[in-house]
């Protein structure tokens, strides 16, 4: 004890700006904040990663249609059925499990993915396996399909999702989960009455051919979606990028043999 | 000091609000006041931070060398700031995913060195504490009142409760989209600090610099 005191009161006596006194002082703090920092992010890490599921799960109801406020997210969530796509195959695969699989880590990885030479939605790099939700009615048969969708509109990623109906075609809704538009304008994708607009608009025309177009001119009624005014980049943003993910290079082949039971 | 703990509480709230009177910390500022809900949760994220920081380093004040003291300083601020960031992400995910990286940035906010540096390296640990919530408490004051005109005529709500009915919903107001922009703050920042110096004269600032007339040369 008396020795402890000594090192103790030595420290003290030291001069402040000493050499030795200062890189105690240094390492002491740091191993201190660092220790500090560290137990609360891995005590909060099972919290947070808690809440970004349920924060997906929650966009995921929203778009199908089945949110309201104080909702039960994840009882309402089970009626739901993750299961991952194969997007070149077209068809469902059980090599990843849909629990735990990530597609924005695919994305990143050279083998589960491919570096797109023609790119309109600007997203560089698309993974060939993602997730799908499909929602199923109480007697088991397919209610609504959600698809991951994202790209690049003005200052960000858009990162959304896009509901169909059983037929693969009708659109019942669609809705970004995170990006950084700017507020008042671009952001207004987030508007619920410009997302109503996409409810009951058709992905294709009768020949199969993709349609859905967001643009300020209204050629084709079923499948135009007005324009956000004075939003001109994140609106093309999103017309491409709901172009690209429903075009061949995205989940066309799926839906086509999801509708001949071939997926 | 002579102040009172009291003093210390209130001064900053008017008679030295670090916005209004020094100037301090107004980046954050714009970025989160464009809603109440936000501006709310910054608040007290300063405010903590703020507070704690004065204290921990009123408590170290005399083993700090006088050489690294602001990389000290740093270092406890940043700490905190990370602290306060994990629980925000933790218990208020919503309102996270808006502030982003500006809870982040209260380590560069002026305020909270600033106390650090001018009253905490000097003080006893529990008055440094009460100028350090203060402070904070001077700085959400004027983001709250940014935020209360923002939101409310730029998005016609309060607290995200609709007050304004806007015109999309199918009501009367047209929001004032200029509003949920940054440099909506500044103006609202600078009629505010105008208004306060005109109700206090005392916080006016001396010239620095005489006109002169041409006559005398």
């Amino acid at each position: 004890m008396s020795k402890h005191n000594n090192i103790l009161t030595k420290f003290k006596n030291m001069p402040v700006d000493g050499m030795t006194k200062t890189l105690i002082v240094a390492i002491t703090l740091c191993l201190v904040c660092s220790m500090v920092v560290s137990f609360a992010a891995v005590n909060l890490k099972e919290v947070q990663e808690a809440n970004k599921s349920i924060d997906k799960q929650k966009n995921i109801l929203q778009v199908a249609g089945l949110y309201y406020e104080g909702i039960d997210v994840k009882k309402s969530f089970s009626s739901f059925e993750p299961i991952v796509v194969d997007l070149n195959q077209g068809t469902f695969t059980n090599r990843f499990d849909p629990l735990t699989f990530d597609d924005r880590k695919a994305a990143q990885d050279p083998e589960l993915s491919i570096s797109l030479k023609e790119d309109p939605a600007s997203i560089g790099r698309r993974t060939n396996f993602a997730t799908v939700y499909l929602l199923k009615k109480e007697d088991g048969s397919l209610d609504k399909i959600i698809l991951p969708i994202h790209g690049y509109g003005l200052w960000s990623t858009l990162y959304g999702f896009i509901a169909l109906e059983k037929n693969g075609n009708d659109i019942f809704g669609l809705q970004f989960y995170q990006h950084a538009e700017t507020p008042g304008l671009g952001a207004e994708v987030d508007n619920p009455k410009w997302k109503a607009q996409w409810k009951g608009k058709k992905l294709n025309n009768g020949n199969g051919e993709l349609m859905i177009t967001v643009a300020k001119t209204k050629k084709y009624k079923e499948h135009h979606i007005d324009a956000l005014a004075g939003a001109t980049l994140t609106s093309n943003g999103v017309d491409n990028l709901v172009k690209f993910w429903m075009g061949e290079a995205g989940f066309k082949k799926f839906l086509k043999n999801l509708q001949n039971g071939a997926a | 000091m002579s102040q009172t703990r009291k003093e210390l509480l209130i001064d900053p709230l008017v008679d030295n609000n670090p916005i209004t009177l020094q100037v301090l910390g107004i980046c954050s500022a714009l970025a989160v006041t464009s809603s109440l809900n936000v501006a709310f949760v910054m608040s007290l994220a300063v405010i903590a931070v703020c507070g704690f920081s004065s204290l921990f380093i009123s408590f170290l004040r005399h083993y700090i060398p006088n050489s690294i003291r602001i990389i000290v300083q740093m270092v406890i601020i940043a700490s905190l700031v990370i602290l306060v960031d994990q629980i925000i992400k933790a218990y208020a995910y919503e309102i996270s995913k808006t502030l982003s990286v500006f809870v982040g940035l209260i380590i560069t906010n002026c305020i909270v060195m600033g106390r650090a540096e001018a009253f905490a390296m000097k003080n006893k640990p529990f008055e440094s504490f009460v100028d350090g919530v203060g402070n904070g408490l001077g700085y959400s004051l004027l983001l709250m009142s940014v935020g209360v005109i923002r939101e409310l005529f730029g998005s016609g709500s309060l607290f995200g409760v609709m007050i304004f009915e806007p015109v999309s919903n199918g009501g009367w107001y047209v929001p004032n989209g200029l509003l949920l922009l940054p440099p909506s703050a500044f103006f609202i920042i600078g009629f505010i600090i105008w208004g306060v110096r005109t109700w206090k004269k005392s916080q006016v600032e001396a010239r620095e610099y005489k006109i002169q007339t041409l006559e005398e040369h």
